[in-house]
């Protein structure tokens, strides 16, 4: 394309084709870049210039690049300090867990749908509520399920199921049940994005069962292969793509999610993941500089997961 | 469905319970919520677990009062929707006009660093909003632009474009080119091509980005609470419904405005399910 002849357009342009089209696609595509540019490379590059700045809120109207007071203390304080350990490993846990629940539940439930029956498109809308629901509502709704003294839940434990006392679901930090150490809040959080998210890998996994061809399913069938055999010789194989890549993009948007775990707990309960913990940097304690490590150093972390999720769709695009 | 593959008894009682299981847990808190909505919030105390309101006390009272100004007694849901309304719609305009020229660009130009392009948006798409929201605050604090709509118009559009320009691109990609190549060798711009051609076309795609493009900007919390927080009068519906957590209000309100927020979602979803799905599988599976 690049060395097509000079062609004489209707105009009369004496640009070569190749020319003509990279003017073309700069000019178009020049008013995305310019959105993506102004709000989201040039804070990413602010972001790096605050994480080694020493830098408060109340700084900011004196802001330029000439009186920024450099330090490393941000970048090392974040790594000595316990509570950045305690969010690592809590969104960690938290990403890990709401990833395979979220897949489990969407395959599961996308292959009990797949065989047609009355009303079929109705139910499948019906399953989407939960994502579809603004996180607001979702959010409010559990909190009153779960409240202590009015939540359905909690009445339901203390009236019918006998518990002692109500549990406060959403503060509670680690509860003992049969010996065992239960991490309260966190599970909670961990259910609700489940049930907000499942649908999403519902929709993607239906939308690829439906190209799984039925000739297949039928021959193995004739050839004497029993429904789980089909399950795990025919369809699981061919859902391994769209899996894998959920798998990674779930868990790199689980790992940022502030705001289902903010609007439940606040980071209440031991739920302080890293995207919270960045939020009440800044806000809480009005240190912008420390607010800019620690979400780079998030930002350093979730990059490994970047690159892992680049590999694996480059290696989908190429089979 | 063909006859050699009969499912077992056992098969169809597992599917079924899995269909009925979700659907419980898919619908029963959403239920839960619009029933509650419906009680006084005496009666929600007393009796947490009488879920049917009796006849004598349906009342929308929560709805009223959720909506109504706060100068006539209410909480002023009302303007903390049209907040958000003004917000999605704006957001909605600029930034799928921004991204259908640029997604055509990418889908049918061939220009030199495109693929760099493509590079970023996907690197882009997955960088911690929380991460961003810091420097976003800080510089355009800086500028003057919190606390009015217009700067959250500019992180909700650049927020949403490489989204868009994901799913248009994609969209483009799968339409054949055939009609404009005709087109602009009988001499028509490359603009007229794009609007007389591509958008028509593409319409249902566009619509399908559109609503999705809305409901992110609907449904946005973090940067209305970094920017707007101080600004009562501005607060979005899901901002407002927060702070008023945070204020001791009755959980009847709290819960009617989270069906009055829901509300819109529902309608754009039931008029477009089949459109907004497709357009979500075609922004997945290129």
């Amino acid at each position: 394309m690049a060395n097509a002849p000079t062609v004489r357009t209707a105009r009369g342009s004496r640009l070569s084709r190749g020319q003509r089209a990279n003017l073309h696609g700069y000019l178009l595509s020049a008013p995305s870049y310019l959105a993506i540019a102004v709000v989201i490379l040039v804070p990413f590059f602010a972001v790096v210039v605050f994480a080694f700045a020493d830098f408060r809120l109340i700084d900011i109207p004196r802001l330029s690049l000439d009186t920024i007071d450099w330090t490393l203390d941000n970048v090392r304080g974040a790594l000595s300090s316990t509570a950045f350990w305690s969010a690592l490993s809590t969104t960690l846990l938290y990403a890990a867990f709401t990833t395979v629940g979220v897949i489990a539940g969407g395959v599961i439930v996308a292959l009990a749908m797949r065989k047609p029956f009355r009303g079929q498109s109705v139910v499948r809308a019906l399953f989407l509520v939960p994502y579809v629901l603004p996180v607001i509502a979702a959010a409010t709704i559990w909190r009153t399920m779960l409240n202590p003294q009015y939540g359905i839940v909690n009445a339901f434990g203390t009236q019918v199921l006998g518990w002692s006392s109500p549990i406060a679901f959403l503060t509670t930090k680690s509860a003992q049940i049969g010996g065992l150490t239960i991490p309260v809040a966190l599970i909670v959080v961990i259910l609700f994005e489940i049930w907000k998210s499942a649908p999403f890998t519902f929709l993607f996994v239906t939308a690829r069962l439906q190209n799984v061809p039925a000739e297949l399913e039928d021959a193995a069938a004739i050839d004497g292969a029993n429904a789980g055999q089909r399950l795990a010789h025919i369809v699981l194989p061919q859902l391994r793509t769209v899996v894998m890549v959920l798998v990674l993009l779930r868990f790199i948007w689980s790992f940022q999610n502030f705001n289902d775990i903010y609007l439940l707990t606040q980071g209440a309960g031991g739920t302080e993941v890293m995207a919270v913990k960045v939020f009440k940097e800044l806000t809480v304690r009005a240190d912008v500089g420390s607010a800019a490590a620690y979400g780079l150093w998030m930002t350093a972390i979730l990059l490994v997961f970047g690159v892992l999720w680049a590999l694996a769709n480059r290696r989908k695009e190429a089979m | 469905m063909s006859s050699a593959r009969r499912e077992s008894a056992a098969v169809r009682v597992l599917r079924t319970s899995i269909i009925v299981i979700t659907m419980i847990l898919a619908c029963g808190p959403v239920l839960y919520g619009v029933l509650l909505s419906l009680r006084p919030f005496a009666s929600v105390l007393n009796n947490p677990l009488d879920l049917v309101p009796g006849l004598d006390e349906i009342s929308f009272d929560a709805y009223t009062a959720a909506i109504r100004p706060t100068s006539a007694g209410g909480y002023g849901l009302g303007s903390f929707l049209l907040n958000s309304l003004i917000l999605g719609v704006a957001t909605v305009i600029v930034s799928i006009l921004v991204s259908i020229l640029g997604a055509y660009a990418t889908a049918r130009i061939r220009f030199s660093g495109r693929s760099v392009g493509n590079a970023i948006i996907v690197a882009v798409y997955m960088f911690p909003g929380v991460v961003l929201a810091v420097p976003l605050f800080v510089l355009l604090s800086r500028a003057g632009l919190t606390g009015n709509l217009l700067g959250l118009v500019i992180v909700y559009v650049a927020l949403t474009v490489p989204v868009s320009l994901y799913m248009l691109r994609n969209y483009f990609i799968a339409l054949p080119s055939s009609i404009e190549d005709a087109a602009l060798i009988d001499g028509c711009s490359l603009m007229g091509v794009i609007w007389r051609i591509v958008l028509p076309i593409a319409l249902p795609g566009i619509a399908a980005t559109a609503m999705y493009i809305f409901m992110i900007a609907w449904n946005e919390y973090l940067y209305a609470l970094l920017f707007l927080v101080q600004a009562r009068d501005l607060w979005t519906a899901p901002l407002g419904i927060a702070q008023l957590t945070d204020f001791d209000t009755p959980v009847t309100i709290l819960l009617a405005g989270s069906i009055v927020v829901t509300i819109p979602v529902v309608v754009l979803f039931v008029f477009a399910q089949r459109l907004l799905i497709s357009g979500l599988a075609a922004g997945a599976e290129k």
